[in-house]
């Protein structure tokens, strides 16, 4: 057994987090600030935290992630990291040449107290911020939410680009959360399909699903312009998708430049992208497209004619909470019973979420928020389940259960696809349900007995 | 790959390749560089300085991490018996979970915290009024769950600044469980200026409160402990099956698939080799002093060097039965080498290379190329000493700076009952005349060609540059620089995690390298890169359809 220290008792603990269905907010804001086009990402602490976040990231998305650091010293943890942080924004803009800097903080900058605009301001008195070029900056503190706090908190920055005219640009912004760049692309895709004109930040199609073509570009073609984000105080409105992820920028958007904003659900499974395309389709006055129609009576096509397998089959899931109150929804519409649910990230909301969306049902429900994968494993040993929806972490549990895994959320380290292929959507539902049928039918077919072993399922 | 329209390296002179590096820096940054950029001019008992072990510019898009990733993650992570508890916000106990590829094998029952991660998860309030409490209480929890032999504290960034006190936590908890040794390393992310100063730390840590803790005797002929092997892609299980056809009693490896109690019996060994010398050398000399234990180096990775090192153990037991028997080893185990080699020949024979890893990695794998017949072009550390370029015999004459003098260094003693002397000064000097060398480590430079390019801690632009000028065959560093340099159409391997290969270390382990690196130059895979529209763009006739 890969993790025979699991004990099936639950016992309470309140000191100690093992297994972490979480990490901490830095790495999110450098994954957000990866989805602005010609933006270098930078950690201000010491050299380990970039480098955590980048080996991080790279494994996931199998891409080079360019992010710079502080590099802090005992000194500058001891007098502030001011200087450390003027001499690389100098030493950025010479070497790199990026658009924009988007520093996040750390454990470390934010203990010590270092005064992110102060800092910037001085950059600026000092000349180190060469014309047309910009330094935005987050306060991310690790020892506050998780990496999902930090995704919103650099997303939320991004607003500081934001400029009301006079006149109104036509278009809807999108704010996607944190997905994939597959799902970026995707979310865009039903957008245009809708006739709908889009402003997506953050956006990383383009960035971290870049072909190979024998040159290395630093900055790749993809991710949201400075000249977009400027214009995003124009829009018409901005959808948010995800509470956790999105809407926080979405509101600072409303108040700073008027724009009215929705909070929407991530649009994974047919429900939560129901009420995505009903949202832009109102917002933007136009008629759904029949190309989409099709593609949302394929995904209810293969419900009905796979419901058998789904029905009442017991799943179990962790992951961040704007994915998991979505793919809950989608598992309950299927009539799958998702009966133990964790997030490693804070909020009572995300509890309250999935009480409502599993109400009724004719199944127990555990769910914790601030929740760990030890707290899951020992859930399932007590009620085993058919599924397990989790990221790669999730395969020591699998495999010591016996469970088939389905790689969903972040990080993914240890299989292909989610650069590639979405999982929003209505396209991305079906995605997911010819996943999740392969891993349950494989499974029955290995476990059949040789005479009920069938050809036609 | 089309290497004929490339412009080749030899059109570009090391002093022009070092000013292109340099050049788009600010004056500043230019300065430092240079010094840490050094066309090899080493000669019969010479070598050039290198600035090594300095701070990495802030800003400058580096390789390397920092002190705890070093103590935690590189020394502490691969004892399987031992809880790690990271006392910190969750991303430092999270980022190093199960990254480092340290494979252990502690049977079907045995004691294995290898594939948990455990964090005391601290919150604002924890910052703010102090986090002992929670980590004694977190020491508790663990205990009462699993009851561990041990449980080792490490310290992150903040942990540090607010003042917590581990040591006195890991103390008082260690007295009250009375059954669970409980120690703490201070190795928060910003000491030292690399993930050096976090090795150093835990090899203090460890010999202060593990190394000599449990006398019960240990079995064996010959001896040995292994020092700075970390069981990466099962390198470690390569060397130990060499070690036990040998009959050669390894009884603790520093640390790959190791236990609480290969450590604690590790001062009854009469020998230590020493692999990675950065790493662990602190741990070689301290065995040394305390219990009298003499270390020599050896290096595992290479057939060759493999046989070298073999040999040295024999030597240095000077018994005509374990030299024998290294020497029937060593024959039984190369023609299948010999076969893989003359096999990958043909086809590698005269390739370049480039290694930036490590802080002994980027020297070590030169055999293993070597081998193959390729050259190396340029290579470096992320994160060694001068000693480990240059050679120890610079270890005099090396300034501390401010930040080394930060980083603890503790006075040992000869132990009043269990030191012995394992040679007699006369035995030692006899064996130093048959070319047996003690403590000594010449270090990369003296291995490499002249006008090859050393660079101390590579960065990203500098890396980008150098496969654009010098365009090498194959690239070898870790994970975050294995996507850019792979868009540029070089194969790249990495020589931290091995890509999920390996082991690459002793016989079987270079067999395994050879077709690895064989695999990585010789494959097709790299000529798609352009479409055949984009191979011949001009339109030379049209196309009639009917």
């Amino acid at each position: 057994m890969l993790l025979r220290h699991t004990p099936k008792e639950i016992g309470e603990r309140k000191a100690v987090s093992i297994n972490p269905a979480k990490t901490c907010q830095p790495i999110g804001a450098m994954y957000a600030a990866l989805g602005i086009h010609g933006c270098l990402p930078h950690s201000h602490g010491s050299q380990g935290c970039c480098a955590y976040h980048r080996s991080t990231l790279t494994r996931h998305y199998k891409e080079p992630i360019s992010a710079a650091t502080s590099s802090f010293t005992e000194g500058a943890s001891v007098f502030g990291g001011q200087a450390n942080l003027l001499q690389a924004i100098n030493n950025i803009f010479s070497v790199y040449e990026p658009d924009v800097i988007a520093v996040h903080t750390t454990c470390l900058s934010e203990t010590i107290g270092d005064d992110l605009p102060q800092i910037r301001k001085k950059a600026e008195t000092e000349g180190k911020i060469p014309e047309g070029k910009y330094v935005i900056g987050a306060s991310t503190p690790s020892y506050q939410g998780s990496h999902v706090t930090g995704f919103s908190n650099m997303v939320k920055s991004m607003v500081d680009f934001a400029e009301k005219t006079d006149r109104k640009n036509g278009k809807v912004n999108i704010i996607p959360g944190w997905v994939e760049p597959s799902d970026m692309e995707e979310i865009k895709r039903m957008s245009r399909l809708t006739g709908v004109e889009t402003i997506m930040f953050p956006d990383t199609s383009g960035v971290l699903n870049a072909p190979m073509t024998g040159k290395y570009k630093m900055f790749p073609d993809g991710g949201t312009t400075v000249a977009e984000l400027k214009s995003s105080g124009d829009s018409a409105g901005t959808l948010a998708l995800g509470e956790w992820c999105s809407a926080d920028a979405a509101r600072l958007l409303d108040k700073k430049c008027k724009v009215p904003c929705k909070v929407l659900d991530m649009p994974f499974g047919l429900k939560a992208t129901d009420r995505f395309v009903d949202a832009l389709r109102t917002i933007a006055g136009v008629t759904v497209s029949d190309e989409l129609n099709i593609e949302r009576g394929q995904l209810v096509d293969l419900i009905t004619d796979m419901h058998q397998y789904f029905y009442r089959k017991k799943v179990a899931i962790a992951g961040d909470p704007d994915q998991v109150i979505a793919m809950v929804e989608f598992l309950v519409s299927i009539d799958m019973c998702p009966v133990h649910i964790v997030t490693g990230t804070p909020g009572k909301k995300f509890e309250k979420r999935i009480k409502e969306l599993t109400a009724g049902k004719e199944y127990e429900v555990n769910v914790k928020a601030k929740g760990d994968l030890f707290l899951l494993h020992q859930w399932i040993q007590n009620e085993p389940v058919d599924l397990l929806i989790c990221n790669s972490y999730g395969k020591y549990i699998a495999r010591d259960e016996d469970v088939p895994l389905l790689r969903w959320g972040f990080p993914i380290l240890d299989r292909q696809g989610h650069q590639y292929f979405p999982t929003v959507g209505y396209k991305g539902g079906l995605r997911l349900l010819e996943k999740i049928l392969a891993l349950l039918l494989d499974r029955k077919d290995r476990d059949d007995p040789g005479e009920s072993f069938e050809l036609v399922l | 790959m089309t290497t004929a329209t490339r412009k080749k390296m030899v059109q570009w002179e090391p002093a022009d390749v070092k000013a292109e590096l340099l050049k788009k820096y600010p004056p500043k940054v230019a300065r430092k560089r240079a010094k840490q950029i050094m066309i090899n001019e080493a000669l019969e008992n010479e070598t050039p300085e290198i600035t090594a072990n300095v701070r990495t510019t802030p800003g400058i898009i580096t390789m390397r991490g920092c002190t705890y990733a070093g103590c935690k993650g590189v020394i502490m992570g691969p004892t399987r018996d031992i809880v790690n508890l990271v006392h910190g916000p969750i991303g430092c106990s999270f980022y190093a979970w199960l990254t480092r590829r340290n494979q252990t094998d502690a049977g079907a029952s045995g004691d294995n915290y290898i594939n948990y991660c455990f964090s005391t998860d601290m919150q604002e309030q924890d910052i703010i009024f102090g986090g002992e409490k929670k980590l004694a209480a977190a020491v508790q929890e663990i205990y009462d769950l699993m009851h561990p032999k041990s449980i080792a504290i490490f310290a992150t960034c903040p942990v540090g600044l607010i003042g917590d006190d581990i040591h006195t936590v890991a103390k008082t908890m260690k007295e009250k469980l009375g059954d669970c040794n409980v120690y703490a390393f201070s190795c928060e992310g910003y000491k030292g200026v690399s993930q050096s100063a976090g090795h150093h730390i835990a090899n203090n840590q460890v010999f202060r409160h593990i190394v000599g803790e449990n006398d019960t005797p240990v079995e064996g002929e010959f001896k040995i402990n292994l020092l700075g092997e970390y069981n990466i892609g099962g390198d470690g299980f390569e060397i130990d099956r060499i070690f036990k056809k040998c009959g050669i009693t390894n009884i603790a490896t520093f640390s790959g698939n190791s236990t609480y109690d290969q450590f604690a019996t590790a001062h009854q060994a009469d020998l230590s080799a020493v692999m990675c010398h950065r790493s662990i050398n602190y741990v070689a000399d301290m065995l040394e002093t305390k219990f009298g234990i003499p270390w020599i180096k050896v290096n595992f990775i290479g057939a060759n060097a493999t046989a070298k090192s073999l040999r040295k153990i024999a030597a240095y037991f000077e018994d005509q039965g374990l030299i024998d028997r290294v020497e029937a080893v060593i024959k039984e185990e190369m023609p299948e080498v010999e076969a893989a080699i003359t096999d990958v020949r043909s086809r590698t024979e005269g390739k370049t290379a480039m290694l930036f890893v490590g802080g002994s990695r980027a020297h070590h794998y030169q055999e293993l190329f070597k081998e193959m017949g390729m050259k190396i072009i340029s290579a470096g550390y992320e994160f060694a000493h001068r000693d480990d370029y240059e050679g120890r015999q610079v270890l005099p004459n090396l300034k501390v700076d401010a930040d080394s003098r930060n980083i603890e260094e503790i006075e040992v003693e000869a132990d009043e009952s269990r030191f012995t002397p394992r040679k007699t000064a006369e035995q030692l000097a006899a064996l130093e005349d048959s070319g047996l060398k003690f403590k000594h480590y010449d270090g990369l430079v003296s291995d490499m060609d002249e006008d090859t390019l050393i660079i101390d801690d590579l960065n990203q632009y500098e890396a980008e540059k150098l496969v654009e000028i010098m365009k090498p065959d194959i690239f070898c560093a870790g994970i975050k620089e294995k996507f850019s340099i792979m868009k540029l159409g070089v194969p790249m391997k990495q020589l931290h995690s091995y890509d999920s290969g390996g082991p690459y270390a002793g016989f079987q382990g270079a067999i395994n390298f050879y077709h690895e690196i064989d695999r990585l130059t010789s494959s097709r895979v790299w000529s798609y890169l352009k479409a055949p529209w984009q191979e011949s763009p001009e339109l030379t006739a049209a196309y009639v359809w009917e």
